[in-house]
């Protein structure tokens, strides 16, 4: 069964059938990856080109490996040795890729919609590895895939999500593919990162993680972006660390046995104590293993359609 | 709809022939040493674990049993009708130097086969791999040839042959439909 979309642009556009349909596809490609030759033939002679116009090294190499492990012929381009620095726009220089016969494209940009954009005029298929933010499908992909695996269902489930909600598109996506999934999503950060009427999006508002993280069953930190620091949006790292960070006291209020996640690269010592970061509840790695079968379901799924 | 045209086996018949089978595995391997079964998904690895269990009963031995999804080596990829979804590969046991009886319920074009052997062969090694199916229909489009056939059946690119196992919720019978009229 092919995805039923050219593209995956969002966790928006799916439906509950089309992210189970993903994760059991991920789940049978997730061996592949543990054999002595991790490949399969599956996507021999496609084309894909990375095209990432922000800095990543999980997401990127994730996609990377998952394109190979299919057999895909995988070009990774970053803007800093592309013609974008010759002032070349988004649209043309995706033209360009595609006049060279890409199957698909995946994009990172910090302007939210910018994966549509160009999803519109390519015959390729886009595959939005983050945008602005918007959404970043592929990682509530493989979040959920990390929870369904360690806990066994979705239905019924209280998961937290802590940090700055207000700029996340991973905190988006988490929460729409979540919710598709019965799962009830609370968010938690200082007032100032998390945005006005994000309520309308079904989750519970919590600005203590003393509340937030009562009896939940899955625990998502975000990444505090250092960048912001000094925007006025919280007073210091020291003290968001002290007032948000996950320590261990924090994890024993949540339901026992419940699992730590976060979407990496991790702050030491900000959001997450090295203690819990790799303490025995962490799936944080697990997340990183399962999301290059993730990847190489979308992957698959979308060149399924396309012959 | 397609529409049933004839009943050419029921669950005896099949019985018979999986027991047939297990005992001409076992004659031409020597016995279990190094043997090992591998179903091709989905109807092949429920008759994989019959001629298992069929072994087991005729020489006391468990011999190394494991799954193989083809999907990602087939050569067909989205243009095949049937969309299943995606199977598990499950070999849990190294195939290096083994005897691989690879195990299918119908021999038709050989593409699955071809895209099996394939598999197989990423896994590891086999000193040999030998094809056991419960039915052979004709029409090879692929120098493949089955070393056991529990029974060749002639039929047209027009009918599709159906084995339905209790496993499935079927009713242990093999089937030919007549496709005309489209399914």
């Amino acid at each position: 069964m092919p995805l039923k979309q050219k593209d995956l642009l969002g966790i928006e556009g799916l439906d509950r059938s089309d992210i189970e349909h993903i994760i059991a596809t991920a789940d049978s490609l997730k061996e592949v990856s543990t054999r002595d030759i991790k490949k399969v033939p599956a996507l021999r002679g496609k084309t894909i080109v990375n095209l990432f116009y922000e800095p990543s090294t999980r997401t990127r190499t994730s996609f990377e490996l998952a394109g190979k492990r299919l057999s895909a012929d995988v070009i990774n381009m970053s803007v800093s040795t592309s013609s974008v620095v010759k002032g070349e726009t988004l649209l043309d220089t995706v033209m360009n890729i595609e006049a060279m016969n890409s199957d698909i494209i995946i994009i990172r940009h910090s302007m939210s919609g910018a994966p549509s954009l160009i999803a519109k005029e390519l015959k390729s298929s886009v595959i939005n590895a983050g945008d602005g933010a918007h959404e970043h499908p592929t990682q509530a992909l493989l979040d959920l895939y990390t929870i369904k695996e360690r806990l066994g269902r979705t239905d019924g489930l209280k998961v937290a999500i802590v940090g700055d909600i207000a700029h996340s598109r991973v905190a988006r996506s988490n929460i729409l593919c979540l919710n598709k999934m019965g799962v009830e999503v609370r968010v938690c950060g200082p007032a100032t990162l998390i945005p006005a009427g994000i309520e309308e999006m079904g989750v519970e508002v919590y600005y203590r993680p003393e509340e937030a993280l009562k009896d939940v069953d899955a625990i998502m930190m975000l990444r505090i972006q250092m960048e912001r620091q000094g925007s006025g949006l919280f007073p210091g790292v020291r003290e968001y660390s002290r007032l948000f960070g996950l320590n261990e006291a924090r994890v024993r209020l949540a339901k026992e046995g419940a699992i730590i996640m976060h979407p990496g690269p991790i702050n030491r010592g900000v959001e997450i104590s090295p203690a819990v970061a790799d303490g025995p509840y962490s799936v944080i790695l697990d997340q990183v293993t399962n999301g290059v079968a993730v990847r190489m379901a979308v992957l698959y799924l979308l060149s399924e359609g396309r012959a | 709809m397609p529409r049933v045209k004839a009943r050419i086996m029921n669950k005896e018949a099949i019985d018979r022939a999986l027991v047939r089978i297990a005992h001409e595995i076992l004659e031409r391997n020597n016995g279990t040493d190094g043997l090992a079964l591998v179903g091709i998904r989905t109807g092949g690895v429920h008759l994989a674990r019959r001629l298992a269990a069929n072994i087991n009963r005729i020489e006391g031995v468990d011999v190394p049993l494991g799954a193989l999804d083809v999907t990602m080596y087939r050569d067909d990829l989205a243009s095949r009708g049937k969309k299943m979804p995606l199977g598990k590969t499950d070999v849990t046991f190294s195939v290096k130097d083994m005897k691989v009886v690879l195990v299918d319920d119908v021999l038709y074009t050989g593409r699955t086969i071809r895209a099996a052997l394939d598999s197989i062969m990423d896994l590891g090694r086999p000193q040999q791999i030998q094809l056991a199916v419960l039915l052979d229909r004709g029409h090879k489009e692929l120098p493949i040839t089955a070393d056991y056939v529990g029974k060749n059946v002639p039929t047209s690119r027009k009918e599709a042959v159906k084995v339905l196992l209790t496993e499935e919720g079927g009713s242990d019978e093999v089937v030919i439909m007549d496709l005309e009229g489209g399914e």
